[in-house]
């Protein structure tokens, strides 16, 4: 099976129905996505489908019809994407185990909706759990965000 | 091994602290200190002025031994050594270190005990709660409590004191400048010509001195980053998918395992039939165990799938099948029989009410309450004939070093506990389910590491839940005043349930099951609380704030029903009430920032409440409103007297996640049993607060108080009875049983 992931071709030997959150853990080595549920419920293990937040965990590898881009292709440490920026600049992190999958479901967001409304942004968001509790910060990282990318 | 050894084996005095206009701050003599553990470690030219500070020719390396539980634990801790060493956190690298002695928790031990009250007996109470009582056994690193900021705040500073000086002193002897002429910046001794000298450099100097044990520690006003905001030090790996949690760990020649244990807790495996799963694709091996089955696979999916198809003979739990059987046990514990204290009587309780005329009463509920970080359990172990590694986030590192030294008949320095960043806790990683499945199933293929992952229904099936509980108030008032106030509260002891598991029990009373209530800075005239315990139902556990999530809410609640049965303002009289300074500061800002006496629209309600625990009072005001799609909460204010804000960022942050943690259970979440399983599989069923619902949050601190105080857990009690409040306010209806969601609809 032929995988695109971070800009780079993979080849796999996985079950048609293996969830693509495991093959990008445990066959590529690929952590930054994250087990939280299993079920969708979480969020944790969002990553871009040509540009599309999706969960990884109920995506079957053998239905991937797209390139993956997972929070280590978005942006890395030295080249920020305007979402990981806004994130670092209200240091929305607390044990930081959701906050991929909530940089990749913002990104994806942002990207079709550029100016959002508080509602829009709650109603976005909503599928990702936080247990920690940063949504205060979330809310404020993701219109910061917003303002970043109208602005580029 | 260089002279490091010889000098770092000595005595490490912390010495007399004292900062300018001679207030002692804290002194500590640790005497015939515990081995500094870096120095087994300790290279030529490594100086290891103290457990937490080595420096050598590559860097500087501070070690951050309470756990980072995501609550920003590692950064606050490097923030108090770098404060005095003099160096900025983008020149460290910190680690958590190995588990050891050295790094025991003087806050959790006898004589700081984290709990201030207006009345001296309860302090020495209080010194039995959950993890005191662990402490006082065990004498050990533990991560718990509140207690990170506390146990660190002059240990470290002095930490770093104690290096800067010796630093210095390795720059006067090979420069011949009286050191008292020297000063530190940024990792550098400067010379009183300008000179810099790096730390990196007189490092190789500093491990051939003594360490320098007469430090002074600054005047708050000298600080650099205490109190500051800076930028914690994991926030770019946490917003870049490179930061490494327990799960992301790889390990060489690692395999993946998953395990299903009964799902009724504690109860035994009887049979199982693995036909078809061993023939799944991935499958290396399937392992029986007394308590379930594990699985070791090439892949983590395939072992979940593996245990899927496992067919299981489980035997019944020992606690009651169904979920009214436990309340059934509840509602039987207020007896005198099962009195576990009487904790406060003020006045004369019987007198009074029998001579009031009406008497308020009420009764109230708290459920099971799951743990549920979002990272699921899970460790790698590596077993060999003489040596153990154990990859994991725990909160008691080095006890869980000496359970699996005792579970495998090996010596306790035998066993290696690698501490990790965890992805959320709450109380969760205090328990060893994780830690001994994974040696369990490592010592069936020794000398192979093997990742161990829970799936989440498997973690939601074996967590150790919140302490159920019920209480039963009677009060009365007069004249517009609340006169008297009698609570009864009957739960199950999380203490004992996780005492006896370490195989300590706790003796005496338990603190917690009426901890927040029986402390309640108010001087109502007749007031009495009484805790009674529960027997052991299904096993509990700490959760984040212990027993002040119950009692807080069953108090603040209960105070809140006679407020408004006497006709009174519920601000108003509780500030009438309250006999202590600093719970009378928080209630005043929490009314100021809530503009507390502004007109409410229809159907909006204001509800405040405020429960001291871990010595730390909190009022929270929560704001709502009923709408045709259901209660909206629409703002929270908080207000938190902690003495001393250490990273204000990171304060925020916690007080705001308390606070969606209270609101979030107190709304959405409970575990209950059927056939002695947990009903409640995964986060659809349990799932806390979403975004959606989150209100906004405006936190104060206040820093009158002299006892610095830790601030994970004490935001979460208030949160549930201020809503409850306000939601009587709003709509008329009285909240007495969590889950809310049980009684009103959420929007």
């Amino acid at each position: 099976m032929e995988l695109t992931v971070n800009g780079r071709a993979y080849t796999v030997d996985v079950e048609d129905d293996m969830p693509l959150l495991w093959v990008l853990r445990d066959e590529l080595g690929i952590t930054g996505v994250k087990y939280g549920c299993g079920i969708a419920q979480c969020g944790a293990c969002t990553v871009h489908v040509d540009g599309i937040a999706v969960r990884s965990c109920q995506l079957a590898a053998g239905d991937v019809d797209g390139d993956i881009t997972t929070i280590e292709g978005l942006g890395t440490p030295e080249a920020l994407h305007a979402v990981q920026a806004a994130w670092i600049e209200h240091q929305v992190a607390q044990c930081g185990y959701c906050q991929s999958g909530q940089i990749m479901q913002a990104a994806s967001f942002l990207d079709l909706n550029s100016a959002p409304t508080d509602d829009q942004i709650d109603q976005a968001m909503s599928g990702n759990l936080c247990r920690c509790g940063t949504y205060p910060r979330i809310r404020a990282a993701v219109k910061t965000a917003a303002t970043k990318l109208q602005g580029a | 091994m260089g002279r490091g050894k010889t000098i770092a084996r000595r005595s490490f005095l912390i010495g007399s602290a004292v900062i300018a206009g001679g207030v002692a701050f804290g002194t500590y003599l640790v005497k015939r200190d515990p081995d500094n553990p870096l120095t087994a470690q300790a290279a030529p030219g490594d100086a290891v002025f103290n457990p937490w500070v080595k420096i050598n020719a590559e860097g500087i390396t501070l070690i951050t031994p309470h756990t980072d539980l995501g609550q920003g634990a590692a950064s606050m801790q490097a923030m108090l050594i770098a404060e005095e060493l003099d160096v900025d956190l983008d020149q460290i690298t910190t680690i958590p270190g190995t588990p050891a002695g050295a790094y025991y928790n003087t806050a959790l031990a006898a004589e700081a005990v984290p709990f201030r009250s207006n009345d001296e007996s309860f302090a020495a109470e209080a010194m039995r709660s959950t993890m005191g009582a662990v402490m006082k056994v065990l004498g050990a690193q533990v991560t718990g409590g509140s207690t990170s900021v506390p146990d660190s705040f002059d240990k470290l500073r002095t930490a770093g004191a104690v290096a800067r000086e010796t630093l210095k002193a390795a720059a006067s002897a090979q420069t011949g400048i009286d050191a008292v002429l020297l000063t530190t910046e940024r990792g550098a001794v400067i010379l009183p010509d300008g000179v810099r000298m790096e730390y990196t450099d007189l490092a190789a100097g500093a491990a051939e001195l003594e360490p320098v044990t007469d430090v002074t520690l600054r005047d708050p006003s000298q600080w650099r980053l205490i109190g500051k905001r800076v930028e914690r030090m994991d926030i770019v790996a946490k917003s870049t998918g490179t930061q490494t949690f327990g799960i992301d760990l790889k390990v060489d020649g690692m395999v993946q395992a998953s395990v299903r244990m009964n799902p009724r807790k504690g109860a035994r495996l009887l049979g199982f039939d693995v036909a078809r799963a061993e023939e799944m694709r991935g499958v290396l091996q399937i392992i029986g165990l007394p308590y379930g089955v594990a699985v070791i696979a090439d892949n983590t999916w395939r072992a979940f799938r593996a245990l899927d198809a496992i067919d299981y003979d489980w035997d019944v739990a020992a606690y009651p099948a169904e979920q009214s059987g436990h309340w059934a046990e509840v509602e039987a514990s207020f007896t005198p029989e099962r009195l576990d204290k009487e904790w406060r009587h003020d006045g004369d309780v019987d007198s009074a009410l029998s001579e009031s005329a009406e008497v308020v009463e009420a009764e109230y509920r708290a459920p099971y309450v799951a743990h549920q970080p979002l990272e699921p359990l899970g460790a790698i172990a590596k077993v060999t004939a003489d040596r153990v590694d154990i990859w994991v986030a725990h909160q008691l590192p080095g006890f869980a070093e000496q359970r699996i030294a005792k579970r495998l008949g090996m010596e306790t320095e035998q066993i290696h506990l690698h501490n990790q960043y965890a992805g959320g806790s709450f109380g969760h990683r205090l328990e060893f389910d994780n830690i001994d499945v994974a040696v369990d199933i490592a010592r069936e293929v020794p000398g192979t590491p093997v990742k161990l992952t829970f799936s989440r229904e498997e973690d939601f099936a074996q967590d150790y839940n919140r302490q159920i509980g019920m209480a039963r108030g009677r009060g009365a008032h007069a004249g517009g005043k609340v006169t008297a106030l009698d609570l009864d509260i009957a739960t199950v002891s999380a203490s004992r349930s996780q005492s006896g598991r370490l195989g300590a029990p706790v003796p005496g009373p338990d603190t917690q099951i009426a901890a927040g209530a029986w402390n309640m800075r108010y001087a109502v005239p007749d007031l009495r609380v009484r805790a009674y315990a529960v027997p052991e139902l299904a096993p509990t556990s700490s959760w984040r704030s212990v027993g002040a999530s119950t009692a807080g809410f069953f108090a603040e609640s209960f105070l809140d029903e006679l407020i408004h049965a006497a006709g009174a303002d519920p601000m108003a009289e509780r500030l009438r009430l309250v006999n202590d300074d600093d719970a009378r500061r928080v209630l005043e800002a929490v009314a100021e920032m809530s503009n507390w006496g502004a007109p409410l629209e229809p159907g909006q309600g204001r509800g405040v409440a405020l429960v001291t625990s871990f010595g730390v009072p909190v009022a929270e005001v929560v704001e709502v409103t009923a709408t045709d799609r259901g209660i909206k909460i629409d703002r929270v204010w908080v207000a938190a007297e902690v003495g001393r804000v250490v990273d204000p960022v990171t304060f925020q942050n916690n007080v705001a996640g308390g606070v969606v943690w209270g609101l979030g259970h107190a709304m959405n979440s409970e575990i209950t049993y059927k056939d002695g399983r947990a009903e409640q599989g995964n986060y659809h069923l349990s799932e806390g607060m979403r975004l959606h619902q989150c209100p906004e949050i405006e936190v104060r601190a206040l820093e009158n108080n002299p006892n610095i105080r830790g601030i994970g857990e004490p935001p979460v009690p208030p949160a549930a009875p201020a809503l409850a409040n306000a939601i009587f306010v709003a709509t008329g209806i009285r909240l007495r049983e969590m889950p809310f969601f049980k009684t009103v609809d959420f929007v």
